[in-house]
């Protein structure tokens, strides 16, 4: 396999609290290859987000990257300073947000927003950018893209609104896109006809792509590698039809378990009992281990490490191979 | 089964206020433009006595208004709702809900619940206002329903934010079951949840439904909880409802072409290897209630148009699988 676009190596991002240092990302390792989609799945609070910002070094105080290393293309993100963090957003990676009403500027066009994004990576006459802003446009499906251009965000439906937000990352051809949770707040046809857009994004142009997400399926249906986290950690990792096709970890079992697509209508679902620990007081050993049916002395002492390969696992008793 | 719940041709406009600015115009005699929000159109249905009726759609369909008219927070435009025979909102001047049989669960269980009042008292506030348990006796009330819904009997006299969203909306379930009601209407309860509390939240849903025979509307985006959960249910869009008919058969065989992409739009769990994910996305989008086409609301963005679909509105047609469409799929 050729080198890595992007070499995530023992990432570890804290904030510190009146009751001590929360560990949101504790010791995330990846790599991503061109062109290669990694859908990041977890609940709310299992540090996907925070790796996503980590990344792009977006942690703000009390927030900080406690250590660990960030490479693109080989060249180490973490430790440089702002001015040079600032070279690397938006024109080597992007990021798409969940909810676009709060990443576009509502005062200003959809044109001018998409001019200033060019301008911060390196001037360009205003029939230049006018010229890629349509170009951009076009590709995530706005129709009327030149006309469009003078519109304001309020003037664009939800779905429309994501799509400009996705062409704003698209402006400066980045290599990698981050997306939180694009998709969370469309309706589903909506999210089809994204989903379907970034796919071949992604085939046409070469982007890599990390999509942070809670839901199992989108996941399934646009990524080919897929990493779970709990409580800040990746608990397993492998290729998405593998994972979901035969989980090890007990945790992303009882979590496709808990889906009604799994179950016999009217009939009581599988459910995880109790809810995701605070990173405040995480026990000593496998943090799932006070949810987990499998959990034994060891679990609760001992801290499970990750297996290493490309089907990893995070778990003392992992389920096996192939798990009906 | 007798129809508990009767919602007969209901309609539900809303008017936004004039801006200052349209106030003066109108005064000095400029025509108003009259921007009136169509968010149900002559919807008619019934829940029957114990069932889960599932209601689905995608935002700006309707739903959740026509939850809030069977609920008689909004008084119908038109038409009305009805249960037992009875009108569920009185025809005052400004009209009222006139029954505690039916409650309702929201979706937020942050903003439903006040943060300043003990969840006991939470609980208890309803039941004593209508006498259904005395001063007294209403601690022990409140407790045994926090029980009901599996919640440690000194939740009582704590505050919503010591909770989880999970036990919020289990809280949120008990106020509105310490009400006795026969009905409830439920506006995407788990929408907000996490993956591994939603199914503790609908497990307790099912469990309920069982231990006291609630008859009871499922509002969802999702379909799959929606399926999981419903004995029928009822596709909406913009304002009118498309499908209705026994929840297996329509996933199985939906006959609206809307049901159809609306089904073919969810992403399913991709478990083979090398399998290969197409959508067939519906194109385009929800057009505006404030101005809904003429004829099938569908029809801009239906794959089996025809010159009819754009003159005339279809009916829902059919008893217990009934759709509204002039080229209904085959069945």
């Amino acid at each position: 396999m050729s080198a890595p676009l992007l070499s995530v190596r023992d990432l570890r991002t804290e904030f510190a609290t009146k009751a001590g240092p929360i560990k949101a990302v504790d010791g995330v390792c990846f790599d991503l290859q061109a062109g290669e989609i990694l859908g990041l799945v977890g609940e709310s609070g299992s540090g996907k987000t925070v790796t996503g910002f980590s990344i792009l070094g977006l942690i703000d105080p009390p927030g900080r990257i406690a250590g660990g290393s960030v490479r693109l293309e080989g060249r180490e993100l973490v430790g440089l300073t702002n001015a040079a963090l600032r070279d690397v957003r938006g024109k080597q990676i992007a990021m798409v947000f969940q909810d676009p009403s709060a990443t576009l500027n509502p005062v200003l066009s959809i044109g001018a927003q998409m001019k200033l994004a060019l301008d911060a990576h390196g001037r360009s006459s205003a029939t230049v950018a006018r010229e890629r802003s349509v170009e951009v446009l076009t590709r995530v499906g706005i129709p009327d893209p030149a006309k469009r251009l003078d519109a304001y965000p309020h003037q664009f439906s939800g779905g429309m609104r994501q799509r400009v937000a996705i062409a704003i990352a698209l402006l400066n051809r980045p290599k990698l896109i981050i997306c939180d949770e694009p998709t969370t707040a469309l309706d589903v046809s909506i999210q089809a006809q994204i989903l379907t857009e970034m796919k071949a994004l992604a085939r046409d142009m070469g982007t890599a792509m990390i999509w942070i997400s809670h839901d199992l399926a989108t996941v399934s249906s646009i990524a080919s590698r897929i990493l779970v986290m709990y409580a800040g950690r990746i608990i397993e990792e492998g290729g998405v039809a593998e994972v979901l096709r035969a989980p090890r970890h007990p945790y992303t079992r009882g979590l496709l378990e808990s889906l009604p697509a799994n179950a016999t209508p009217g009939q009581d679902l599988m459910q995880i009992p109790g809810s995701t620990p605070s990173l405040l007081n995480l026990p000593p050993g496998c943090p799932f281990a006070p949810r987990c049916s499998y959990a034994d002395d060891l679990c609760r002492t001992e801290p499970p490490r990750l297996t290493s390969g490309s089907r990893a696992v995070r778990c003392h008793h992992p389920l096996a191979m192939e798990a009906a | 089964m007798t129809p508990l719940i009767v919602v007969d041709r209901v309609s539900k406009r809303f008017r936004p206020s004039l801006s200052l600015g349209e106030k003066i115009a109108a005064g000095l005699g400029s025509p108003v433009e009259t921007r009136t929000v169509h968010a149900v159109d002559h919807v008619s249905l019934v829940i029957r006595k114990g069932e889960v009726l599932g209601l689905v759609g995608e935002s700006g369909c309707g739903k959740s208004t026509l939850g809030r008219v069977i609920a008689g927070i909004h008084p119908p435009s038109e038409g009305a709702a009805r249960i037992d025979g009875e009108p569920i909102m009185s025809d005052a001047r400004t009209p009222v809900k006139a029954t505690t049989r039916i409650q309702m669960i929201f979706q937020d269980p942050f903003a439903s619940l006040d943060p300043r009042i003990r969840i006991g008292e939470t609980i208890a506030e309803g039941p004593i206002a209508h006498g259904l348990v005395s001063k007294g006796k209403a601690a022990a009330y409140a407790g045994e329903w926090l029980r009901r819904v599996g919640m440690p009997a000194d939740a009582a006299g704590r505050f919503p934010h010591q909770f989880s969203g999970g036990q919020r909306q289990r809280i949120a379930i008990a106020r509105a079951l310490a009400m006795q009601p026969d009905v409830l209407i439920c506006d995407e309860p788990v929408a907000s949840l996490d993956v591994s509390i939603q199914a503790q939240i609908v497990n307790l849903f099912l469990q309920l439904r069982r231990e006291l025979g609630l008859t009871m509307l499922f509002i969802s985006h999702d379909l799959g909880v929606v399926r999981h959960i419903s004995d029928r249910i009822a596709v909406m869009y913009l304002g009118r409802i498309v499908e209705t008919g026994p929840s297996a058969e329509v996933y199985a065989r939906p006959r609206h072409p809307y049901t159809r992409a609306l089904l073919d739009s969810v992403p399913k769990l991709v478990t083979g290897a090398d399998e290969m994910v197409t959508f067939k996305p519906i194109m385009g989008e929800l057009p505006s209630p404030l101005s809904p086409p003429p004829g099938c609301h569908f029809h801009l963005r239906c794959p089996k148009v025809q010159p009819l679909c754009k003159a005339e509105a279809p009916t829902l047609v059919g008893e217990a699988r009934a759709v509204a469409c002039h080229f209904p799929l085959p069945d």
